[in-house]
């Protein structure tokens, strides 16, 4: 069972909903839960799980490396690569590894042979567990422009059996897409806000290009104006959870605390959450 | 020489698009531009009449002609995206446009056709003209859309003899952003006091020192946490990154953003209204120079 949070805009408290969500189910629902932060940009929801981390693998993607002695300058390598990232300049071959795919086409082009494969890391994915949490989450590096594949590397941490919950990166291009891709539900979470509104509306055509069953969560839902939800009855999207503008969240939240932890009259809207979760997505 | 200054966040939401709202109508003889591709919001607050419509191509996706296609499977075999299902259908979104699949199927069968992946805008708005873009939902390459966006923005200050380009970018520190800030005069960095937000200035400033593009830093809602603001500043001293702005936390921004227009038309006298007068004034200095 996996449920991604996501929002076409960033900040508007996916991470917060998803952090709170797995200990949610964790503490006092007795799931298996797993958090995979696929927001490998700025991955956050370790800051506020105080999660431990258990292993570091690098992720690797694999690039031509080029063997001078065997290349005869005859440029098919450059041809068949539709990313500029080798060039073939007066018989001379340039790789450009940070604009290469890995897709390994001009390793097969080569009639010289003169092309292998070599590693080049763009991230790592560390492991841990907070409590009884397993938590996965990915880091690119700074620098790199290549996500999808590491947010690939952190999904494949998804186990059958237990709840795996995806927090997402912003946007609806590809890193976004690829996290969500796959999963049983999307939650798409909010502001009720001219910003929030837009970017919501974004999010859900992309749910629906993917064809993912999804509702909303309105956070901050006292601040702004009625049209966010105005749209989701339109457009018939269920809201699923609403948390209010709160001072003491805000606080909570510049600290790193989980705003369950710390104000646990909010339990009620997270057991509301879950229930309603259960009640869409069959187990 | 034309400056350019990139305002960017590490983690979205920081308020970043306010910010060049407000610097919009705080400065003048400027082009703005909305780099933010993915989740465009500038043009809510500055309302702008579209004068150019202009179509971004981009990348390439695989197309297998059934007829032709021997069902030999080497290109099931070659895609490294799991692009190509067992019934040799192609999946568009995991399809990277490698055209690896094109180029070895015995068969001749498949294509790689272009991408109509958005558009750019020119536009008119109260506050000067604007580049703005939308990325089509689902399509990749908003690094590339970012860097069109940006030469339209330079070329068009060039041709209207306009002193400095403001850029909204996008957040993380990814594609986008790196297409955002390379080749930029400076950088300002929108951060929060919260544990994140600190997490996400320090890893955003590096990226501006790895492209080596001087940062200046400003702190939204400072007031929520002002040990936290402390540190920040502290920490940003040590790296020569300057604070020149801290924005207290004020009900006015999101009033202001409701009814479409920046805090300083709506509430001038706004305690972030006046903060960000002051951080107008360095920003216009720092352009000057
Ligand atoms: S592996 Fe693919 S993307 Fe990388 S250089 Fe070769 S052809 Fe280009
Ligand atoms: S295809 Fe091989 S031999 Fe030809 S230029 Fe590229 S590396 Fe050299």
């Amino acid at each position: 069972m996996n449920i991604a949070i996501a929002s076409g805009k960033g900040g508007t408290g996916k991470t917060t909903v998803a952090t709170n969500l797995a200990f949610y189910l964790q503490h006092h629902a007795k799931e298996d839960v797993a958090l995979l932060d696929c927001d490998v940009e700025e991955p956050n929801c370790h800051l506020f799980l105080k999660s431990v981390c258990l292993e570091t693998k690098k992720v690797i993607l694999p690039v031509p490396s080029l063997d001078p002695d065997k290349c005869t300058g005859c440029g098919k390598c450059s041809e068949i690569c539709q990313f500029a990232a080798i060039a073939c300049i007066k018989g001379k071959v340039l790789t450009f590894p940070e604009l290469c795919h890995g897709c390994g086409g001009c390793i097969l082009a080569c009639p010289a042979g003169a092309l292998s494969e070599q590693e080049r890391e763009i991230g790592t994915v560390e492991t841990g567990t907070s409590g009884k949490i397993k938590t996965v989450y990915g880091q690119l590096r700074v620098g790199e422009a290549m996500s999808p594949p590491l947010i690939r590397a952190v999904k494949s941490h998804a186990q059958n059996g237990q709840i795996n919950i995806i927090d997402s990166p912003p946007g609806t291009s590809c890193p976004v897409i690829q996290a969500v891709k796959g999963c049983d539900f999307v939650l798409l979470v909010t502001e009720p806000t001219p910003f929030g509104l837009n970017d919501l509306s974004l999010a859900v055509e992309m749910v629906r290009v993917l064809g993912l069953p999804f509702a909303v969560g309105i956070n901050r839902s006292t601040i702004g104006d009625e049209k966010v939800r105005e749209y989701c009855r339109n457009e018939k999207i269920p809201i699923i959870l609403e948390i209010p503008e709160d001072r003491e969240i805000a606080s909570m939240y510049s600290r790193g605390r989980l705003v369950l932890e710390s104000l646990p009259h909010y339990m009620e809207k997270f057991e509301k959450l879950y229930l309603q979760l259960k009640e869409v997505i069959p187990c | 020489m034309l400056k350019e200054l990139v305002v960017i966040s590490g983690k979205g939401g920081t308020g970043k698009t306010s910010i060049v709202a407000a610097l919009a109508s705080l400065l003048n003889n400027k082009v703005l531009a909305d780099c933010d591709v993915d989740a465009a919001d500038l043009h809510l607050v500055l309302q702008p009449q579209i004068l150019e419509k202009k179509e971004f191509w981009s990348g390439k996706t695989a197309s297998i002609n059934r007829e032709n296609c021997a069902e030999c499977g080497k290109c099931l075999e070659l895609c490294r995206f799991a692009a190509i299902s067992n019934d040799y259908a192609i999946d568009n979104i995991a399809c990277e446009g490698c055209g690896v699949c094109a180029y070895f199927c015995p068969a001749g069968a498949i294509d790689l056709k272009d991408n109509l992946c958005g558009h750019i805008f020119v536009s008119r708005t109260p506050h000067g003209p604007m580049v703005h873009a939308r990325l089509d939902i689902a399509e990749e390459n908003s690094g590339k859309l970012v860097s069109q966006v940006r030469t339209q923005a330079r070329a068009l200050a060039y041709a209207e003899k306009r002193s400095a380009v403001i850029v909204d970018g996008p957040p993380g520190t990814g594609c986008p952003v790196i297409a955002s800030i390379s080749g930029a005069s400076t950088v300002l960095v929108v951060t929060e006091p919260t544990v994140s937000g600190i997490h996400d200035l320090e890893r955003v400033l590096e990226l501006a020192r790895h492209f080596r593009i001087p940062a200046i830093v400003c702190i939204n809602k400072w007031d929520i946490n002002p040990g936290i603001s402390a540190s920040i500043t502290n920490k940003c001293e040590q790296i020569e990154a300057r604070v020149v702005g801290q924005i207290p936390y004020d009900g006015a921004v999101t009033r202001a953003q409701v009814q479409g227009i920046s805090v300083l038309e709506y509430d001038p006298g706004s305690p972030a209204s006046l903060e960000l007068q002051k951080l107008g004034k360095v920003v216009e200095s720092l352009l000057n120079q």
